[in-house]
């Protein structure tokens, strides 16, 4: 930071008055607010993956002596890489949450590098001991068990025993979300298959619309996705009379009929961590992971057409992931070709990492990556 | 007489500028409604517009950064123009010039870093003039419009994009973010300077605009073009070869945008993947067209847009406005400058009433 750009933020500073008491030096003081910064890659009110990122930064913008700030709609091009450093430089931040998967390599960890006093905290999960700069860390949750969730509940509510899956790309994170949705639902009846479209990108709300439209009219009854903002596959099934599991946040409002529960992010978790440890002075935490157990993930409250029988069963499930050593991916398992994935006696933890390479759908699934 | 004839000269030197002062004026005023009507802070975002895009030195390096790209997009608009083609078509070219650019070092292993980089601008060059001059020889050859040829071009080159990123040239440790195979650091295209964080993307860019205006301006195959893009007839009637001209403008834009995507790849990315499909191609329309298609202008329309998106970034963490904010600025911008651009014919003979009065007065004082 050179010293006239220093002087020249002053100058900008106490012209708007608004931000006069931001610190611009990196030296923590305890009186001194702490500057959180917010990178999302879409629409802070997309129902969906940004959606639930903004919602756990409203909380952290209650707590005290912290103030937050916040950009959308920014690409992960040079762009994220400007928005860090403007908010490092022009705002005083000490702590980031770029919250895209894709900002990570190269732009976080660039940042990183040229400022080595600002914590990132990125989600996703990447950081990897010796190779990346230590004051930026990753954090991410098992999603996948709220997606089982979705398909215990779904596998009750399915009179088709057909289900539908709209995934953005046939990617590790998101294979183990289709993977986990339908031994879900096959849990409770081994007939049910999952079809899978995968649209080719995170955001294309017109191919989404239309795989919705195309599922429905192959009789699935009740739809799920992994895309970032699933609003109008849930407003499409709702329209059409088909039921859906919600995914990131709680789409509840969009669907007060055919939602029947859904997985959702509870960022609020590893945020607070992040910022206590901010504010503590202490060392950045590089490696955050967690589940329901932790907190890290939530379902959404269950909708009008969810049978007694079925929450039983899904409380059930739920109450031994909450008690922790709940394994969904055990053996024998096959994949939807007929292979072995996972032989018979073997249970994979949710830490395990093997599952984060995921290149199979399993067995039940109708489609290929 | 001597004051009036300078006033005459000068009105007449400044009038070109008119259209523009108009338009950033109309801009300040519907951008203040549009705030105040909503109740936001209207004067205290004019002002952070300012200092975002060029209040400090940390500014300017967010706004030129942000305009780097934007000049070669542009160029891919703006020089098929000047034979009177619409090529909107540019991310594709960008694209699958950034891939190029990505596989290169994998062809090549062993060489040195200059000839490398070299060999994967050149590449970039050759894929990204390839696909747009593909355009040029449809429209000549079949008679393809070339505004749809190139808009649908760009989504097949996306879709063969996305489909060898994510086959057989992704790297199998590119977990959740499929890429090809990441250069290495040596090659790397760093910062000007340490002092100055922007990529070297931004001088190529320069350069580019002003060789595009020498060769518009100052060079016999400009001229023909310009016979070209005004009257086909009359250029096929003194035996242009036409053709041949159309279909050059094309592959030097397309070459344009493939260095735009090579940038992206060596500059910024590390790898190919689809964070370059960034929507680069359609911001370079907006400047190609802002500039009136001129290649200095989209110096200046870049650094503007730039500046706007810069400011953006400031607007919503300041004053917590929505990134639409920046949008709805940049669309009453350009379609002020546009707007205020149907002045162009008075304008010409204001001018001309100008010189007249001023060579009048000359007379006038020559003969007193």
């Amino acid at each position: 930071m050179s010293s006239i750009d220093r002087r020249t933020l002053l100058k900008l500073v106490g012209l708007i008055g608004a931000t006069a008491a931001m610190p611009f030096s990196l030296a923590r003081a305890a009186d001194r607010p702490l500057v959180v910064g917010f990178i999302y890659v879409g629409a802070r009110d997309d129902f969906g993956y940004n959606q639930a990122h903004a919602e756990a930064a409203a909380i952290i913008k209650t707590l005290p002596n912290v103030v937050v700030i916040e950009e959308e709609n920014v690409p992960e091009t040079v762009a994220v890489q400007k928005s860090m450093e403007a908010m490092i430089r022009q705002d005083g931040a000490t702590l980031i949450f770029p919250t895209s998967f894709g900002y990570f390599d190269p732009h976080v960890i660039k940042m990183a590098e040229r400022f080595p006093d600002v914590h990132f905290a990125h989600c996703g999960g990447l950081w990897t001991e010796g190779v990346h700069p230590t004051n930026a860390g990753s954090f991410f949750g098992y999603i996948d068990e709220g997606q089982y969730l979705n398909g215990v509940v779904a596998g009750f509510a399915s009179k088709t025993k057909k289900l539908g899956f709209i995934a953005a790309k046939p990617v590790p994170q998101v294979l183990r979300n289709i993977n986990a949705f339908t031994l879900g639902a096959r849990s409770v009846d081994p007939e049910i298959t999952t079809t899978v479209i995968f649209t080719g990108d995170w955001s294309l709300p017109i191919k989404e619309a239309e795989a919705a439209n195309s599922l429905i009219d192959q009789s699935c009854d009740v739809l799920t996705c992994h895309v970032d903002g699933p609003k109008v596959i849930v407003e499409t099934a709702e329209k059409r009379g088909a039921m859906t599991c919600g995914y990131h946040a709680d789409q509840s409002a969009l669907a007060p009929n055919g939602y029947l529960t859904g997985a959702e992010w509870n960022w609020e978790t590893p945020y607070r961590a992040h910022v206590a440890t901010s504010q503590a002075g202490q060392p950045m935490i590089n490696f955050l992971r967690g589940g329901l157990k932790e907190g890290f993930v939530k379902t959404s409250p269950y909708g009008p057409l969810v049978s007694d029988e079925a929450k039983a069963r899904a409380d059930a499930v739920k109450a031994e992931m909450l008690a922790g050593g709940y394994a969904i991916f055990r053996g024998p398992l096959k994949d939807n070709q007929g292979n072995e994935v996972i032989a018979a006696g073997t249970a994979l933890g949710q830490t395990d990492v093997v599952l984060e390479s995921m290149d199979y759908l399993v067995e039940g699934v109708r489609g290929q990556i | 007489m001597k004051p009036r004839n300078a006033v005459y000269r000068a009105g007449g030197l400044l009038l070109p500028g008119l259209p523009t002062l108009l338009a950033a004026l109309t801009t300040f005023v519907l951008f203040m409604l549009f705030l105040v009507v909503q109740g936001k802070p209207a004067w205290q975002a004019c002002q952070l517009v300012v200092q975002g895009a060029f209040g400090s030195a940390f500014a300017w390096e967010n706004t030129l950064q942000r305009a780097a790209p934007l000049m070669l997009a542009a160029l891919c608009v703006a020089l098929p123009a000047r034979a009177g083609l619409i090529i909107i078509g540019g991310e594709g070219a960008l694209v699958l010039g950034g891939l190029a650019a990505a596989v290169t070092p994998l062809w090549l292993p062993g060489l040195p870093v200059v000839p490398l980089l070299l060999c994967m601008a050149l590449s970039a060059m050759v894929v990204g003039g390839f696909w747009i001059g593909l355009n040029g020889w449809m429209r000549q050859k079949r008679g393809l419009n070339e505004t749809i040829g190139s808009l649908l071009l760009s989504y097949v080159a996306i879709a063969i994009f996305n489909q060898l990123v994510e086959g057989p040239l992704r790297d199998p440790a590119s977990l959740n973010k499929p890429s090809t195979i990441p250069l290495d650091d040596s090659v790397m295209i760093g910062p000007i300077s340490d002092a100055f964080q922007v990529h070297w993307g931004l001088v190529v860019g320069v350069i580019a605009c002003l060789l595009a205006q020498v060769l518009v301006r100052n060079s016999v195959t400009g001229f023909s073009l310009q016979v070209v893009g005004g009257n086909v007839r009359t250029a096929r009637m003194i035996g242009l070869p036409v053709d041949r001209l159309v279909i050059l403008t094309c592959v030097l834009g397309g070459a344009c945008a493939g260095l735009a995507g090579m940038f992206e790849v060596a500059a910024v990315q590390g790898s190919a993947n689809a964070a370059i499909i960034a929507g680069y191609g359609a911001s370079g329309i907006l400047v190609a067209f802002a500039a009136r298609q001129n290649p200095l202008a989209i110096i200046v329309c870049a650094i503007l847009l730039g500046g706007i998106e810069a400011s953006g970034s400031l607007l919503q963490r300041r004053l917590g406005l929505p990134n639409a904010t920046t949008l709805i600025l940049e669309g009453i911008l350009f379609t002020s400058l546009l707007a205020w651009e149907a002045l162009t014919p008075r304008i010409v003979a204001w001018r001309l009433r100008l010189n007249e009065r001023a060579e009048q007065t000359q007379g006038a004082l020559q003969h007193g």
